[in-house]
């Protein structure tokens, strides 16, 4: 019999369509393949009542001919969206117990789909990280390992569970978040493929903020076509989000045509960074002359402002989060921890000192600070118009060419603790990613190849606001090119 | 250059009401000395004339009916609360 983990979300769908499998068979088993992937520390919740119940009403829609995209598909759902009556912390221990009376707007879309619950999956605390080492509940392992090595790798973050759970055959999708790279940048570290929308695309309703002009929801998926199918489910214009924009959700598996040619791809110059990587350099040459043999054109452009973006963007998000996250004060939700005979802001003070994590405090002092009288101009302002010259870089290329190809990341997954000690080193996975994220445009990272080591390595297609289907149908031409059939070695079942 | 001594950073955990023990303030002001002299970087790129940017999205936001659409929630909002007594939060005595 087939291994139904390793079916593809489309596959499945044609099949239950055409009443050949259940939801019910299929939710089963991901079950188990959930609780055979736990030394990933994938998952920090496991639902499974949930999801037999979900199939089972999956299964009753799909006899109604009443299917969509994703009926009756077992997914994970990232610790940052609220998922009503079960955890949801973000990872962090600050907000201990917390189960909300709400849902958030896109696991809701999810669920109105018919989409199955599996569980919640691990993070970096807040989405504050790019290896998944500082989630409250432990790191998540990378499904894969470099070739003839027992070593464990870092899956990337902040949406490690994410991608951890798809690439380990523990969920067919999942949801993530992308602030300035977390769900880019870990896709590229797992060999799956990576959506973050245009900003606005999906509501931020229920997920747990960060840094919220840059927060955006989007989907761990193992192919291309797949994260075509979850997007459209996820997406939509939603009143409760004051930044939603009003604009209709494309059907976004049509754009999979294949057809690439007369398009015009941008090769940001500023991207060649010095002491990158050869096998980073080889791997974008190669997708640049994989867009040439399906007729596209390629041509250079310029980002200028582009080494700028790391520092502004630990300026402007740190910033949003130190006040987003001055909520957590031990008085509405989650863990109180007040000392013996202490007044109202000892609480505060102690309640926070013992919730949050290292990075976290870190971000919230560096954002208080930028935020500070003295400084509010020399940092936060000059960031903020900083971020707006490299809006304006993507609007000037954008006027030339259809989309932008890059890598996704500076380098293949790390060990870990080599730079969780090293905020700067840590910060600098993200080199790639945040430009876009500060522009607010849509990105993808789909696998491309190996490194020398045997581990996989994404590139990046940037396109303009609200042309995610440029996005897919790019990502779509590599995946072709690239056959992309390596596969972790299941270490974990 | 920016120069965050002890001091500075204890006025930053005071200001974001997290508790730094003594001997923590000495090394993360190294930390946050190194990041923001990294971010310092952006002194360099000329802004003259240019507006900062709040978000990507129009700056002018929806307007809707001045409308009650949600509420009369008390026990759903106080339902997370570490404690809650008779509809409200209830935290340590602030005034004596």
């Amino acid at each position: 019999m087939t291994d139904l983990t390793k079916m593809k979300i489309a596959e499945a769908r044609d099949l239950m369509k055409a009443g050949e499998l259940s939801s019910r068979e299929l939710t089963e088993a991901h079950i188990a393949a959930v609780d055979a992937a736990d030394s990933l520390n994938a998952y920090i919740v496991k639902t499974p009542e949930i999801a037999l119940a979900n199939a089972d009403a999956a299964d009753k829609k799909i006899k109604a001919g009443n299917q969509k995209g994703m009926t009756g598909i077992p997914v994970g759902i990232k610790d940052l969206f609220a998922t009503k009556g079960v955890h949801t912390q973000a990872c962090s221990h600050i907000l201990d117990g917390f189960k909300p009376e709400y849902e958030s707007t896109v696991t809701q879309n999810l669920w109105n789909d018919g989409a199955v619950m599996l569980g919640k999956l691990n993070m970096d605390e807040f989405a504050m990280g790019s290896s998944n080492e500082t989630s409250y509940y432990g790191p998540v392992k990378n499904p894969w390992r470099a070739t003839g090595s027992n070593n464990d790798f870092v899956p990337g973050g902040s949406s490690g569970g994410s991608v951890a759970s798809v690439s380990g055959y523990a969920a067919m999708g999942a949801t993530a978040s992308d602030t300035g790279g977390s769900i880019r940048q870990p896709a590229s570290f797992t060999g799956t493929f990576g959506m973050k929308p245009t900003y606005g695309r999906c509501s931020r309703y229920g997920m747990v903020a960060f840094a919220s002009s840059l927060d955006q929801a989007g989907t761990i998926t193992r192919d291309v076509r797949d994260g075509a199918i979850m997007l459209e489910a996820m997406a939509g214009f939603d009143p409760k989000d004051s930044t939603s924009v009003d604009i209709a959700v494309p059907n976004f598996e049509a754009a999979l045509t294949g057809d690439i040619r007369g398009m015009k791809i941008g090769i940001p110059q500023e991207y060649h960074l010095a002491g990158m990587p050869g096998e980073i350099e080889a791997l974008w040459h190669q997708g640049i002359e994989w867009m040439k043999a399906a007729g596209a054109e390629v041509v250079d452009i310029n980002l200028p402002h582009t080494k700028y973006a790391l520092p502004a963007y630990y300026i402007i998000a740190p910033a949003e989060a130190s006040s987003n996250l001055a909520r957590y004060d031990g008085v509405k939700y989650g863990l109180r921890d007040a000392p013996n005979g202490g007044n109202l802001d000892d609480m505060y003070y102690t309640t926070r000192a013992s919730g949050f994590g290292d990075e976290v405090k870190r971000r919230i002092m560096i954002g208080t600070y930028v935020l500070s009288a003295g400084y509010y101009d020399a940092y936060y302002l000059k960031a903020q118009k900083v971020r707006q010259l490299i809006a304006d870089d993507f609007k000037r290329a954008f006027e030339k060419v259809d989309a932008i190809l890059t890598p996704t990341a500076p380098s293949a997954a790390f060990a870990f603790g080599e730079k969780s000690d090293d905020p700067l080193a840590m910060y600098l996975n993200d080199v790639f990613t945040v430009p876009a994220s500060l522009a607010g445009l849509p990105g993808s990272s789909v696998p491309a190849g190996l490194s020398a080591d045997g581990l996989p390595l994404g590139l990046q297609v940037l396109a303009n606001a609200w042309d995610e289907e440029t996005v897919l149908k790019i990502s779509g031409v590599i995946e072709q090119a690239a056959a992309f059939s390596a596969t972790p070695s299941e270490w974990w079942r | 250059m920016s120069n965050i001594d002890r001091a500075t950073v204890a006025k930053i955990a005071r200001l974001a009401r997290i508790k730094i023990e003594d001997d923590k303030l000495e090394p993360l002001a190294g930390e946050l000395n190194n990041i923001i002299g990294w971010v310092e970087q952006l002194s360099e790129v000329n802004t003259d004339n240019i507006e900062p940017m709040a978000s990507v999205v129009d700056a002018k936001l929806r307007w809707r009916d001045d409308k009650v659409t949600d509420g009369n929630k008390a026990e759903s909002v106080l339902k997370n609360a570490p404690n809650a007594e008779y509809g409200f939060f209830a935290v340590p005595k602030v005034i004596e």
